[in-house]
């Protein structure tokens, strides 16, 4: 069995009064392991990844991530600890007016020192394996286009590549696919499951598409509310785990399924 | 570092990185900067800092400021008479609020390129362009050669800009209008004014009060400097006496809190509004 | 019913049209208005324009001098709004919503330029005539001034329109403030800044003709003197003048504006 490399211990987070946006949640994430997480929008599963990269502060509980306690380090620790987290976004947040390249290379900011990151100075090696990771992702061609030039699915694949050069541990990915179609998509989801399988990355993906989860990932987090409501393998996710997960949505998602689990 | 090579074809590995072509806007910036700091640096070099120089000057200023707005006072003029003088300086930007709107309504449905023909929105947009190019207190100071100094002139003067920038504002949002209502009103035979009234006013309406509202604001801060520097009356010209004339800094200081106070509300007043409408 | 809805609608609009007419005669008693002088001035104006208002050949021996003054007053303009930019791009950027230190920092750098902004460039001219007499520093701090105000604002605007999705994706990498901000704000927004410096410029222009008058200097000070001196032929030369250049700056900063704001 694979180490465990992110932990989460009872962890939950509120915005004022009303329901929680998350609580008590429990997740142990195994190395190279591809975890899905689904649930409706507003069950709090971009919250969830913020808080373990803690851009969002969580109220409560304990994040430990590669045998180091997330919420007690210093500003410095912090940002030395996402240089091992990389992720990706459902807008895929990068500087349309630069090129394919200056962004990739964006991922290697958290290594330099001040005056090096401000300058924007990148050594031979980095320039090398950051085209080297757009070539291996099909991007040859538009190394220094723009990136307000590209489709969605070649922006993605840009974010990707960004999160690749970091050489992380473990791979957040908000909604990666929310926003491109289904050829894109499927595009995406393989490289991302590759980087898992043949990396040895950690990948956590935030999805709204159960049949994409069902077939990609190792196991399956289900969220509703703020609360996991399901947590295991995709062959034990039956009609009335994803009933419970989604509640009255349901009714529609079974048709997205083909009648996988039709019994 | 670790990256997927297998999907790499044969031989990609040892390939050179092409080279990066030069983007023309960034080029552009760049250049633009430079220009403008050469420019800034040979400006102050010969910058002919007058009878006062720089140090004094920036010491005797923070003095100042801090008179100015700790012991605030009025002598010469009372509350009453400072509260009727931003009265009159509200008025002066609404006559010309109005009149610029009013006119600029009718040039504004001429100039936009999707009502008229081409030449006649050319025509007007260059009429504004040529309007806009002369300062405004020009516009004024010229009027009060026949006119004499006062509100009239002002008012006529300050029209000039408002008509010429709302006509720009108005057709913009003219234009912006969806071509598809146009179209099937034209279609159905109605004639330009029905067009006018019944489709392209209603749909632009808010936009049009939106930056009418803001040319109010802007004519607020031109009556206060018409009423300094052409004799306009108002809370600016109230301003240029007990500066230049009185030489009072304090009451400078309670002046310029009665300004403060009233152009800040009027932009706490039009994001408030801004937000309702939208 | 549908009768009523339209008669209300056009009582409504009939209701605010004369609302307006009579706010309107509200402020003309108030002004001193006299609408009956303000439509004979204009034919006034007109007929005193073409047989005064124009340059003879007296007035053009006095160019020579008229550019000289329209060169120091262009050269302060550019001048004044160069080193309000920067100072007002560390504010915007201190005080973004995007990139700021803390709440408060945000809320006094909002509340400096909305004094700075709204304290008008005339008022601004008179109270620094206390401090540095009849000279052209007083119109430069002025419109330094009432720049730094505008600026702040324009530029916090483009720098939370613009990068905050990006900004977002590079402190999940780890990097620093002042590299995020060197890297990607000011990249991602340079092409809106440099158009707003471009903006302020031209308004500089034509407020400095203004300042001139108030402070001595300048070429709002060549006008002044001609027009009290009742020798309307030069200051006509000073009114096409100043138009000419207004016209010339314009349109070059169109053509700049047009190459960097393009896609």
């Amino acid at each position: 069995m694979k180490p465990v490399l992110l932990e989460l211990t009872n962890v939950s987070k509120s915005y004022g009064r009303g329901a929680p946006a998350l609580s008590g949640i429990n997740i142990a994430a195994r190395q190279g392991e591809f975890i899905s997480i689904i649930g409706p929008s507003g069950a709090g599963k971009s919250t969830l990844l913020r808080c373990i990269n803690r851009i969002i502060e969580s109220a409560q509980g304990q994040i430990r991530f590669d045998q180091v306690m997330m919420g007690s380090l210093s500003r410095r620790e912090l940002r030395k600890a996402r240089t091992k987290i990389g992720m990706i976004f459902q807008h895929y947040n990068l500087v349309d007016r630069l090129s394919a390249l200056e962004n990739v290379l964006h991922g290697r900011l958290g290594y330099k020192n001040v005056l090096a990151g401000a300058l924007g100075l990148y050594s031979q090696e980095e320039k090398r394996k950051a085209y080297e990771l757009l070539c291996s992702l099909g991007l040859q061609e538009h190394v220094h286009k723009r990136c307000d030039q590209l489709s969605g699915g070649q922006k993605q694949r840009v974010g990707i590549a960004r999160a690749l050069i970091q050489e992380p541990k473990l791979l957040l990915c908000d909604e990666p696919i929310a926003s491109l179609d289904p050829g894109s998509s499927k595009v995406i989801m393989d490289h991302l499951r590759s980087i898992s399988s043949r990396l040895g990355i950690t990948v956590l993906v935030n999805l709204h598409q159960v049949d994409v989860a069902l077939k990609y990932s190792d196991r399956i987090i289900g969220v509703n509310r703020g609360q996991i409501v399901f947590n295991g393998a995709p062959s034990l996710l039956t009609h009335d785990a994803i009933h419970h997960i989604y509640g009255s949505e349901a009714g529609e998602l079974m048709m997205e399924l083909g009648g996988k689990n039709a019994v | 570092m670790q990256v997927p090579s297998d999907d790499l074809p044969i031989g990609m590995k040892t390939e050179r990185i092409p080279k990066k072509p030069l983007s023309m806007p960034t080029l552009v910036i760049q250049l633009t900067l430079l220009a403008l700091g050469a420019i800034t640096l040979y400006s102050l070099y010969v910058l002919d800092t007058g009878d006062v120089g720089l140090d004094e000057g920036l010491r005797t200023m923070l003095a100042n400021f801090q008179l100015m707005f700790t012991e605030a006072h009025f002598k010469h003029f009372t509350w009453s008479e400072a509260l009727y003088a931003v009265g009159v300086t509200i008025g002066l930007a609404l006559l010309t609020t109005v009149i610029g709107a009013a006119l600029a309504l009718l040039l504004g449905l001429l100039a936009a390129r999707n009502l008229t023909n081409g030449t006649v929105s050319y025509l007007i947009k260059s009429g504004v362009a040529f309007i806009r190019a002369v300062p405004t207190v020009l516009w004024v100071l010229i009027f009060a050669v026949s006119a004499g100094l006062g509100s009239v002139a002002a008012v006529l003067g300050m029209a000039f800009h408002s008509v010429g920038y709302l006509i720009k504002a108005y057709s913009e949002s003219f234009e912006e209008m969806d071509e598809g209502v146009i179209e099937a009103l034209r279609g159905s035979g109605a004639n330009w004014w029905q067009i006018v009234f019944q489709a392209v006013l209603p749909s632009s309406m808010s936009y049009l009060v939106s930056w009418t509202f803001v040319r109010f604001e802007i004519n607020f801060a031109a009556a206060i400097a018409m009423g300094a520097a052409a004799g306009a009356g108002g809370i600016g010209f109230d301003m240029f006496m007990a500066g230049n004339y009185y030489l009072d800094l304090r009451e400078v200081g309670t002046i310029t809190y009665f300004i403060l106070a009233f152009a800040i509300g009027l932009e706490m007043f039009a994001t408030r509004w801004k937000a309702r409408i939208n | 019913m549908r009768y009523d809805f339209l008669t209300r609608k056009r009582l409504m609009t009939l209701g605010s049209l004369l609302a307006i007419m009579l706010i309107t005669w509200g402020a003309a008693l108030l002004t001193r208005f006299d609408a009956g002088q303000g439509l004979s001035a204009i034919p006034a104006a007109l007929s005193w324009g073409i047989e005064n208002f124009y340059p003879d050949e007296k007035a053009w021996r006095r160019l020579p001098g008229i550019m000289d003054k329209l060169l120091d007053t262009v050269l302060l303009a550019v001048a004044s709004t160069t080193v309000a930019a920067m100072a007002a791009l560390v504010c915007a950027v201190g005080g973004s919503r995007t990139m700021r230190l803390n709440r408060w920092f945000g809320l006094i750098s909002r509340g400096m330029a909305s004094i700075f902004r709204n304290i008008d460039i005339a008022a601004w001219a008179i109270i620094l005539l206390f401090s540095f007499g009849q000279s052209a520093l007083t119109g430069y701090f002025a419109l330094l001034f009432a720049s730094f105000g505008f600026l702040t604002r324009a530029f916090m605007e483009a720098i939370d329109e613009m990068s905050s999705s990006a900004v977002e994706a590079l402190r999940a990498t780890g990097a620093g403030y002042i590299t995020i901000v060197c890297r990607c704000v000011i990249p991602s927004c340079a092409p809106q800044l440099v158009s707003w410096m471009l903006f302020m410029m031209e308004t500089n222009i034509r407020s400095a003709t203004l300042i001139g008058i108030l402070t001595g200097t300048g070429i709002g000070f060549a006008f002044d003197v001609y027009y009290k001196g009742m020798n309307y032929h030069a200051a006509s030369l000073v009114v096409i003048v100043i138009a000419a250049a207004i016209l010339l700056i314009e349109a070059g900063s169109n053509v700049i504006r047009s190459m960097i704001l393009r896609g």
